[in-house]
């Protein structure tokens, strides 16, 4: 079992535009109200940066911006760890339809932003961040590991990690094979556990149920985007009590949360 | 860090299948690379393919796996009993104690590119046939190498595009030492596809030559493809080379272009050396990045000189491999282990004319000699930095 704790925690989804409003929505899931995901522009960007970055990428700044201003921390200090199921579907449905050209013209610009670390490379330019950054991918588990890459790198390194998980849909034809409901993203700034924050203990366990969320439209959202695997987290950390989750992971492999009581 | 064992390793590419091919090749200066068309790209190009790859078949219960890469990774599996040994290791440890920790850029892409030719006229819909999830997506190459290796342990694929399967050797340390497994299997499987051969020449980053990586000429890079795995354990039975430092970094500066004076890849050095507790004098052989690209060589070469001095001996082996992308990092890690177990450095190939502006080492021939500690550099795309240090069994 390792421990950390949560310094600050960003969101984005379906009728939640923050953190800072969401926290109220994931306590009384009543009030919360499905819209489809607005993306703001992030203001960490430059405006010609901003205009050309896929969906994934601003809403992969956006809520690590609000994750580490909640945490108090400098961003060109935090080493990242990125996750996403997908990276950025459009811009591989746009490259895929180009190769299947006779004339096969590829964008420079679109080759260079397939990579998976496309995120995490304009986050640390824009940041001007020369600490280490990881992005990784693990299908409908890659919100699990990387949190569990996330804590620990926080451990090995004692200071504070950055990670940031987001997934966005596919266009068609894509989106017929991998049909992911709608953009998530969420981010949570880990610590050493005795830098203050929400305690939050993980464990490798073997096959049990991932825990649902206790409101059937967010357990809806929480199935249909990979990114949204975090939701029961999201909402244990909403509430002001502890809390247990069995965060989905691999066949065969959960990862068992336990989400201290805030101090 | 605590010095990691690394208890077996292997790899595929252009130059053969499994070790002994691998160190023949570079002991002989023979290149793998060869002017040829891949699938339906004639681009007139060098590019180092795997053998026997359209003839590999994966076991009927993973036949939704099946495409290029990892077939691949299949043959690397293959290779030097690789797949016997992690079996084994699972048996002792148990398989929910055996992590899987691979890099890729572009995973069975491939699949996917093929698909997108036979869309159906009306609707546009891909064939019923393609796999995404064990094909396509990111994370497949993992998928397939624990469903084939019969591991219940945490799992993931590291994609920070060329210093992919360089940055895992560095995930599994850290979970070998925080105690969430005890052995995990490492390393990379990139594939040839359409993505990166198009992609890489929409970015006038591919020589119509072959590769010459620190020759005055160079005008670029070669395209590979390989596997590359090696069996990190707590408490191995056998030691091949030990992991003995991992620096990480960000280069801050552009998606494509490595910093010109190569700060973020000498803070990876540094990095590795701290980690390793050693000096820069304590390294004996430095495998390089050296893609052959003009900018990429010149910002490394700086780095290199700017922590080790101009007198420490490296060289590329990417004229004999090509560029393997994300399997760059492991293949050539196990590069390192060879020249740690066998004694010898490999020379870079395809220099006629070395490049005065710089100013490192640069091997042109193979020498044996004794090795203690070597180096390894892994740089990406988005100014991804890795560095891993490696000292002999002894």
């Amino acid at each position: 079992m390792i421990e950390v704790c949560v310094l600050g925690v960003g969101a984005l989804g379906p009728g939640l535009t923050d953190w800072a409003g969401g926290q109220e929505l994931l306590c009384n899931p009543g009030a919360w109200q499905r819209q489809p995901t607005l993306v703001p522009p992030p203001g960490r960007l430059p405006p010609t940066e901003r205009r050309r970055a896929g969906t994934v990428v601003k809403a992969s700044i956006v809520v690590a911006d609000e994750a580490v201003a909640a945490a108090g921390l400098d961003a060109a200090q935090v080493a990242t760890v990125f996750t996403s199921s997908t990276g950025d579907p459009v811009n591989c449905h746009i490259l895929c339809e180009a190769l299947a050209t006779p004339e096969r013209l590829v964008s420079p610009t679109r080759f260079t932003n397939s990579v998976h670390n496309a995120a995490a490379g304009i986050w640390h330019i824009a940041t001007q961040s020369r600490q280490p950054s990881t992005s990784l991918a693990a299908f409908d588990a890659s919100f699990g590991a990387g949190l569990l890459e996330a804590a620990v790198q926080c451990l090995a390194a004692r200071a504070p990690v950055l990670l940031v998980a987001c997934d966005v849909p596919y266009p068609e034809p894509l989106h017929a094979l991998r049909p992911v409901a709608d953009i998530f993203a969420l981010a949570l700034v880990l610590a050493p556990p005795t830098t203050g924050g929400r305690r939050l203990t993980l464990e490798v366990s073997g096959d049990t149920e991932p825990t649902p969320c206790d409101d059937a439209r967010l357990e809806e959202l929480r199935r249909t985007i990979p990114a949204a695997r975090a939701l029961p987290v999201l909402q244990a950390l909403a509430r002001a009590i502890a809390g247990r989750v069995v965060l989905e992971g691999l066949p065969g492999m959960t990862l068992r949360l336990q989400v201290g009581a805030p101090a | 860090m605590k010095p990691l064992a690394i208890s077996g390793h292997t790899l595929v590419s252009a130059l053969g299948q499994g070790r002994a091919a691998t160190l023949q090749a570079l002991r002989s200066a023979r290149s793998g690379l060869a002017r040829r068309d891949f699938e339906t790209a004639a681009l007139g190009t060098w590019i180092g393919e795997v053998d026997g790859v359209d003839d590999t078949v994966l076991a009927p219960e993973w036949a939704a796996y099946d495409c290029r890469n990892n077939r691949v990774a299949e043959l690397g599996l293959r290779a030097d009993g690789f797949a016997e040994q992690v079996r084994r290791a699972a048996a002792r440890y148990g398989a929910a104690r055996v992590g899987i920790f691979l890099g890729t850029s572009t995973s069975g892409i491939l699949q996917t590119e093929i698909a997108y030719r036979h869309r159906d006229p009306a609707t546009g819909a891909l064939p019923a046939s393609l796999h995404y999830a064990e094909t396509h997506n990111t994370y497949s190459v993992a998928g397939y190498v624990r469903a084939a290796l019969g591991l219940r342990g945490p799992a993931h694929v590291v994609s920070t595009a060329c210093s992919s399967s360089a940055k895992v050797y560095a995930t599994a340390a850290r979970m070998i030492e925080i105690g969430l497994v005890d052995a995990a299997v490492v390393g990379g499987v990139d594939s040839l596809c359409m993505t990166t051969l198009y992609g890489f020449r929409s970015l006038e980053l591919v020589s119509s030559d072959i590769c010459r990586p620190w020759d005055a000429r160079r005008a670029g890079l070669s395209i590979g493809e390989a596997a590359a795995f090696a069996l990190v354990e707590r408490d191995p039975e056998h030691v091949d080379a030990w992991l003995l430092g991992v620096g990480e970094s960000s280069d801050a500066h552009h998606m494509s272009s490595p910093h010109p004076e190569g700060a973020g890849a000498a803070a990876a050095m540094r990095g590795a050396l701290a980690s390793a507790g050693l000096q820069a004098g304590d390294v004996d052989y430095l495998n390089l990045h050296g893609t052959g690209t003009p900018g990429n060589d010149a910002a490394e070469d700086s780095a290199v000189a700017a922590v080790f001095g101009t007198g420490l001996p490296c060289s590329s082996t990417k004229g004999h491999t090509g560029h393997t992308l994300g399997a760059a990092g492991g293949v050539e890690a196990s590069i390192c282990m060879l020249a740690l177990q066998h004694g010898f450095m490999p020379g870079g190939l395809n220099v006629g004319q070395t490049d005065p502006a710089l100013q490192t080492n640069y091997l042109h021939q193979s020498c044996e000699k004794v090795l203690r500690i070597v180096a390894s550099n892994s740089f990406g795309f988005g100014g991804s930095n890795a560095c891993l240090v490696f000292g002999a069994a002894r």
